[in-house]
């Protein structure tokens, strides 16, 4: 090996490692930090979340999902969260009786970003859009709001 | 690469209000062409919004985000003159940056 390469090296695990500690608080629970296929290629909410390490996420008020209670065409259906629980780190979509469940995880850096998202996603057929709340102090909070669905948006 | 993204990043007091449009087909692999066959699974899985070098917000996404994927977001403290830049990556590997400078408010 060259010093230069070898230097590279350096620079490049270095810079890795730094990488690593910097995302460290986006994932706490999974320091792999890897997109997680268990989890996204789970079946049931319940697998879904057995392979985020999310146990038993307790129901709260104070998640506020903004969607239409009848969604006409499910390719795309709008969703707003917002979450009122102070340390809210993350945010895990699921929508229960898509084929895949789990829709999307959304980080926010603490006092950079406010626990706020819009999206749109695919919906097969009527189901609750789930969203588990994550805080910086390691509990999990859950809220669901039905969307009936009258055109799926899976297949086609 | 893909499109470039749409960038709307407006400054509310001391909020930044993003919105971004992503051009990607997000394919479930559940969909069929004309011909019949299923459309290989295609699909963007991770997004991140760094300001000013700082990962600020990240996502993880499955193919059941929609078609053109529209996302919004709120960042606090950001200041005019501040460089957002977001980057998305999918399931084939491709990969995408685009950066705005924020506007005043």
């Amino acid at each position: 090996m060259t010093e230069l390469s070898r230097r590279t090296t350096l620079k490049r695990t270095g810079a890795l490692a730094v990488a690593t500690i910097v995302a460290g608080w986006l994932r706490p629970g999974d320091a792999a930090a890897e997109w997680n296929r268990g989890a996204f290629e789970a079946k049931t909410v319940a697998d879904a979340l057995k392979q985020l390490k999310i146990a038993a996420p307790a129901d709260t008020k104070d998640i506020v999902i903004r969607a239409p209670d009848i969604a006409e065409n499910g390719a795309v259906v709008p969703i707003e969260i917002q979450s009122n629980i102070p340390g809210t780190k993350s945010m895990v979509v699921l929508i229960e009786k898509n084929p895949f469940p789990y829709a999307a995880n959304f980080d926010f850096a603490p006092g950079a970003a406010l626990p706020y998202v819009a999206l749109r996603v695919k919906m097969g057929e009527t189901s609750n859009v789930r969203v588990v709340v994550a805080t910086a102090d390691g509990r999990f909070l859950t809220a669901a709001k039905e969307v009936k669905v009258t055109i799926g948006g899976c297949g086609g | 690469m893909g499109e470039p993204m749409k960038i709307r990043a407006k400054l509310e007091g001391d909020v930044l209000d993003v919105r971004v449009l992503m051009a990607h087909p997000m394919e479930t692999g559940q969909r069929k062409d004309g011909a019949g066959n299923l459309v290989p699974m295609h699909f963007i899985q991770t997004i991140t919004a760094q300001l000013n070098g700082r990962t600020v917000f990240q996502a993880d996404t499955s193919q059941a985000i929609s078609r053109n994927p529209v996302f919004g977001f709120k960042l606090k403290g950001a200041k005019a003159g501040d460089k957002l830049s977001i980057t998305w990556t999918d399931n084939k590997g491709d990969k995408r940056t685009d950066e705005v400078v924020v506007g005043a408010g």
